[in-house]
């Protein structure tokens, strides 16, 4: 089955496989790699709390663990600074599920504003642990084995490393939303007590779903710290994270598998690019604040799901037609 | 005939309020069971401890003689007994065959659930006959939120039975819905009971009840008053004093005990 909108896939995934040949400047590249990473954490985040309707708001918690593994394993390991390196990417990932697991067996117990409350709490906990911890290097953080590769080269592989991690959890992300399990999680999403009483686990599933989320946003931030080669708990335990993620899917379309990337796509590189060309970390704010107050009024279930209702309109046209024709099984009122 | 569900003793306390006060209600297998009474009798609250939502504070359930009580709403479902509520839930932002698919019963953890397509051809069959059953097909491809409140109450009914449940729990099925709709309901419970399956209805509408059901219990304040056919049930004055208010509580109280 190939549809047109498959083209579309193929179309983005071309121009992002082509971007460093073409774009070679480091100052572009940098926030083409950071804009990817955001890519992938904010896909991986709606793979969970998109699909169930769980908003967290803690998910730096896994970029944290994820950068501090990549920075204490390569120290620890006397590692050779390299590519060699990209090897603890997937361990990151592992690292950031353990972690996930408790959290989400804590967390998920409560439901819709209290986990959000919940998610916070852990996310302070991981910083203030972060700052106060020995092995973590406190406040000064850690420094990583300083990778020499040349200025117009280094950027390079991360990006294509980055660009992994957004392919693979935007099939990951598809695939979820096609099985049985993201069925559930979007039943969930409706009405959890019901998806209960026609037999979903829903606590296995909430759990499963919140723990696979991790993996990839722990890889990006083992990333993350090798391409900086500097961490600081602040940084990578960092609020701004926590609710960046969540706008950006937000923005895009909650709960769309395009969403996501399109709004870590606006937000992230619009945001790099103002920062970098006016050396001022504060004028984005203005950009987002009229961004969002357009979304809001405008299309405010998302960019992705505004374009798609358009192009359902003829679909709306016939849900009137059948309720026409069953109109014998209209909304009455008559009880006696 | 043998008691396929039976709740024995079963109380309730919601703070100071008893909901359920030591109720008993026997449904055979293959009837078609009533179950009446005044607003806040404990209707709706014996449901929700028979199908898991509510945790009994005395009392057992049990279910073709299996001890069922405080089982978890996806265990007692999986059991074979499904259930609609008063409120119509419905999942509003997946299509109507997609709430169908939910309901499709497997014994596999949520690894196993991840690896396979959220449905195969025969379930899609499946729920496609179900949907039929119940007269909308048409609507299948259609976000379940569109769709209204008696189309609503169809799904529900539909996506209970492509478990295929041995019985199943109404919750005021002719609530808010029109005559036609309501005829319509009852035609299906009647198709269905002639297959074999199990009801349990709450519902206001006496016609409905009275037309439809094969045994009637009343309840009041909690606990079960007559159970009965329904011709007797409707001409007994304990029945009469519950929902008009009779003039001598405490002669209700002794009679219904004794």
């Amino acid at each position: 089955m190939f549809e047109k909108k498959n083209l579309w896939w193929l179309l983005g995934a071309a121009v992002l496989a082509v971007f460093p040949l073409i774009v070679t400047n480091p100052a572009d590249t940098s926030i083409a790699v950071f804009t990817l990473l955001f890519m992938a954490c904010a896909t991986s985040w709606n793979m969970f709390s998109g699909y169930s309707g769980y908003i967290a708001l803690g998910s730096s918690v896994f970029y944290g663990c994820g950068a501090y593994t990549m920075a204490l394993v390569s120290i620890h390991a006397h590692m050779a600074p390299g590519a060699a390196m990209f090897w603890l990417v997937p361990l990151a990932g592992l690292v950031a599920m353990l972690v996930a697991l408790p959290i989400g067996w804590m967390a998920l117990r409560v439901r819709r504003h209290t986990f959000v409350v919940i998610t916070i709490a852990i996310f302070f906990i991981f910083q203030l642990a972060a700052i106060n911890f020995n092995f973590t290097g406190g406040t000064s953080g850690l420094a990583l084995p300083f990778i020499q590769w040349g200025f117009s080269y280094y950027n390079v592989p991360f990006y294509y490393v980055a660009l992994g991690l957004v392919i693979f959890i935007t099939f990951v992300s598809a695939g979820v939303r096609r099985s049985r399990f993201g069925l559930q999680l979007l039943a969930i999403r409706d009405d959890e007590d019901r998806a209960l009483g026609l037999g979903v686990k829903v606590t296995a599933v909430k759990i499963a779903g919140f723990t696979m989320s991790a993996f990839t946003i722990g890889m990006a931030g083992a990333v993350y710290a090798m391409f900086v080669g500097q961490i600081y708990p602040q940084f990578v335990f960092d609020p701004v994270f926590d609710i960046s993620v969540a706008l950006m899917a937000f923005l895009g379309g909650l709960g769309t598998l395009a969403g996501p990337l399109l709004g870590a796509l606006i937000l992230e590189s619009s945001q790099q690019y103002l920062t970098v060309s006016f050396s001022n970390g504060s004028l984005y704010l203005i950009l987002f604040g009229s961004l969002f107050l357009i979304v809001i009024m405008f299309m405010p279930r998302g960019i992705v799901p505004f374009f798609t209702d358009r192009t359902k309109r003829s679909a709306a046209l016939k849900v009137a037609e059948a309720n026409n024709q069953l109109a014998g099984a209209g909304a009455g009122s008559a009880q006696s | 005939m043998t008691t396929l569900l039976k709740a024995q003793g079963i109380s309730r306390s919601f703070g100071g309020l008893k909901a359920l006060n030591d109720c008993n209600l026997e449904v055979e297998k293959g009837s078609i069971t009533g179950l009446i009474g005044p607003n806040g009798s404990g209707k709706t609250t014996l449901f929700n401890v028979i199908t898991g939502y509510v945790k009994p504070d005395a009392g057992t359930v049990t279910f073709e003689d299996d001890d069922i009580t405080g089982f978890e709403p996806d265990k007692v479902f999986a059991r074979g007994i499904g259930r609609t509520f008063q409120l119509t839930r419905i999942f509003g932002r997946m299509t109507v065959l997609e709430n169908m698919l939910v309901a499709i019963q497997h014994d596999e953890g949520w690894l196993k659930g991840l690896a396979r397509s959220k449905s195969s051809k025969v379930e899609v069959d499946n729920a496609m006959e179900w949907l039929d059953f119940v007269g909308i097909t048409r609507l299948a491809e259609l976000d379940a939120g569109s769709l209204s409140y008696g189309q609503r109450k169809l799904l529900e009914l539909a996506y209970v039975l492509v478990a295929s449940p041995d019985v199943i729990l109404l919750d005021e099925p002719a609530g808010g819905v029109n005559l036609t709709l309501i005829n319509q309901i009852a035609d299906k419970i009647r198709t269905l009971n002639a297959q074999g399956k199990t009801f349990l209805i709450v519902e206001h509408n006496m016609e409905f009840v009275m037309n439809l059901c094969d045994s009637v219990t009343v309840m009041n304040q909690g606990s079960n008053l007559v159970t009965g056919k329904p011709a007797d049930v409707r001409s007994n004055p304990l029945v009469l004093d519950a929902y008009l208010g009779g003039d001598d509580d405490e002669e209700i109280e002794v009679v219904a005990h004794g």
